[in-house]
C-alpha cells in the first residue's frame, strides 16, 4: 500500500463550533479507484469499518454541579446543547465530551450525584454513542476512581467508520501529564495503523504549551505528539481553556472547544485568569456559535477557513422560542 | 616601630600563605562556599505564602516548601521548577535563576475548587 495520497484530498475534518460545542464533519474525498481507494480498502481491512462521511460533536466543560458566579445558569446551556444536537438536520454519529463533565466536590456522594446528573442529561442525546474522558474536576482528587465507576476507563481507543479515535487522560495523575504507562499504551495502540490513517485524539488539557502559567499545558505533551508524528492525519480536540483556539504543529491540528459554562479571557490580553463576567442580557455571550468553513469560490485560499461568529440568546431572556442565532460576518483567517 | 612593621609584614605574609593553602585545598571558587539563602514558602488551599518573593539573578537560593493541608504542586517552567510538596514532608528546591523578570508560579497538582487560581510570583532582579 502506498501512503503517497495527499492528506488534504484523503480526509477533511471540518469543524463547526456551535458555542454549545463543535460539530465536525468527516468527509473523506475518496474515489473507488487509484491510491485513495487502495488506502480506503486497506483501512477497511485493518479496522473492519468502511471510511464513510459522517459527523460528530465535541462538547466540553459542562461542569455539572457548578453553582454560583460567574455563571448562575447551571446546566441550562448543556441541556440546550442536547436539544440543539437532537435538532440538527444531519444527526451526528457520535458525541465526544472532552472533560470536566462535572464540577468537583469534596463529598464523594455529592460528586457521584453530579456524575449521575451528567449521565441523565447526556442520555437524552439521540446519537449512537457518547464518549467521555475526564477533566481535572472529574478525576483530579481521586485519581479517576469515581469517573471509572460512572463511565469506564479514563483512556481508550475505538474505530468509527474508518477513523481511529483515541481518548487520552491527562488529569488523573493530579498533575497535567499523561504518564509513561499511557504513552506505552498509545504506541502499542497505533502500531497497527498506516501513516495515512485518520486519527482523532480527544483529551482535556492542551497537549502543547498554550499558557503554562494558567496550567494550559500537558508536561509530557511533546512525548505524546512525538508518538503521533509519523501520522499524517491527526486532529487533537481538547477543552479545559473554555474558549475556542486553533493551533497547528507539524501535520497535527489542535482545536479547543468552548465550554458550556463560563468563558475564560484571551490570555494574550490579560495576566488575570478570571472568568469573563456573566451578562444576564446576553447569557451566552462568549459562548457563541462559530462556524468554520473551507473557503469556496474564486480567490479562495486553501487552509484559510472563513469564520462566522454567531451569538446565542436563550428564550428565557430573549422572549423567543428556541435559540436565536444572529449571524455576523466574521473575519477570515 | 620597626618591630611593629616587621611583625605586620610577617602577619600579612602568613595570612596570604594560609589563604593560598585554603584556595588550593578547595576545588570550588570561594563564592560557591557556604549555604544558600533559604526562602520559606507555605502552601495551603488555594494560596501560597508569601504571594511574592524576590531573588537576585545568579544567586543560588533554596526554596523550602511546606503544605498546611493537602498535596500541592509548585511549577514554573522557565525557572526549571517542577516539584510536589506533600503533607509532613517539606520539599527543598535549589535554584540559581539566570533570567530576570516576574514569573508566575502555579500549583499544578489538582487540589480542589480554587486550584486554577493558586499561584505566586517569583521576581528575579
Amino acid at each position: 500500500m502506498s501512503d503517497r495520497v495527499d492528506r488534504r484530498s484523503f480526509l477533511k475534518i471540518a469543524g463547526t463550533s456551535l458555542g454549545i460545542g463543535a460539530l465536525y464533519s468527516v468527509a473523506p474525498l475518496l474515489g473507488a479507484d487509484g491510491e485513495a481507494g487502495e488506502v480506503a480498502r486497506s483501512l477497511w481491512k485493518k479496522n473492519g469499518e468502511r471510511l464513510k462521511p459522517f459527523s460528530f460533536v465535541q462538547l466540553s466543560d459542562t461542569h455539572v454541579g457548578f453553582n454560583g458566579p460567574p455563571d448562575p445558569l447551571g446546566t441550562q446551556a448543556f441541556e440546550r446543547a442536547v436539544e440543539m444536537i437532537n435538532g440538527l438536520r444531519h444527526r451526528p454519529d457520535l458525541v465526544l465530551v472532552s472533560g470536566d463533565l462535572t464540577h468537583d466536590s469534596e463529598k464523594a456522594g455529592e460528586h457521584a450525584e453530579r456524575m449521575r446528573r451528567f449521565k441523565e442529561i447526556a442520555g437524552r442525546l439521540k446519537v449512537s454513542a457518547v464518549h467521555c474522558i475526564p477533566g481535572e474536576h472529574d478525576a483530579g482528587l481521586d485519581g479517576g476512581a469515581l469517573f471509572r465507576d460512572a463511565f469506564g476507563p479514563t483512556y481508550y481507543a475505538f474505530d468509527h467508520r474508518g477513523v481511529h479515535f483515541i481518548g487520552l487522560d491527562n488529569v488523573s495523575r493530579a498533575k497535567p501529564e499523561v504518564g509513561p504507562e499511557q504513552i506505552a499504551w498509545l504506541k502499542k495502540d497505533l502500531a497497527r495503523f498506516p501513516a495515512s490513517a485518520p486519527i482523532v485524539v480527544f483529551t482535556h488539557r492542551p497537549l502543547f504549551d498554550l499558557k503554562p502559567e494558567w496550567e494550559w499545558f500537558t508536561s509530557d505533551g511533546d512525548e505524546v505528539m512525538n508518538v503521533l508524528t509519523p501520522y499524517q492525519n491527526v486532529t487533537v480536540l481538547y477543552g479545559h481553556i473554555h474558549r475556542h483556539h486553533e493551533h497547528t504543529a507539524g501535520a497535527a491540528r489542535h482545536l479547543a472547544a468552548r465550554s458550556l459554562i463560563w468563558a475564560f479571557p484571551d490570555p494574550a490580553t490579560t495576566d488575570d485568569k478570571k472568568p469573563l463576567p456573566f451578562d444576564k442580557d446576553q447569557p451566552f455571550k462568549n459562548l457563541g456559535l462559530r462556524i468554520v468553513e473551507e473557503p469556496k469560490g474564486r480567490g479562495a485560499e486553501p487552509g484559510r477557513p472563513t469564520i462566522n461568529e454567531v451569538e446565542l440568546t436563550m428564550r428565557e431572556y430573549a422572549g423567543t422560542v428556541g435559540i436565536n442565532q444572529f449571524l455576523k460576518e466574521g473575519a477570515s483567517r | 616601630m620597626r618591630t611593629g612593621q616587621a611583625y605586620g609584614r610577617t602577619a600579612v605574609f602568613g595570612f596570604a600563605l594560609m589563604t593560598a593553602a585554603l584556595a588550593l585545598a578547595s576545588p570550588f571558587p570561594a563564592r560557591a562556599q557556604g549555604t544558600p539563602r533559604v526562602v520559606e514558602i507555605t502552601a495551603k488551599r488555594f494560596e501560597f505564602t508569601p504571594k511574592e518573593i524576590t531573588l537576585k539573578q545568579g544567586e543560588t537560593v533554596t526554596l523550602r516548601l511546606t503544605t498546611e493541608d493537602v498535596t500541592h504542586g509548585f511549577f514554573m517552567k522557565t525557572l526549571g521548577i517542577d516539584a510536589v510538596v506533600e503533607p509532613g514532608h517539606p520539599t527543598e528546591i535549589t535554584i540559581t535563576p539566570q533570567t530576570t523578570g516576574s514569573f508566575t508560579t502555579i500549583c499544578d497538582h489538582f487540589c480542589g475548587d480554587g486550584h486554577g487560581n493558586m499561584h505566586m510570583k517569583i521576581v528575579v532582579e
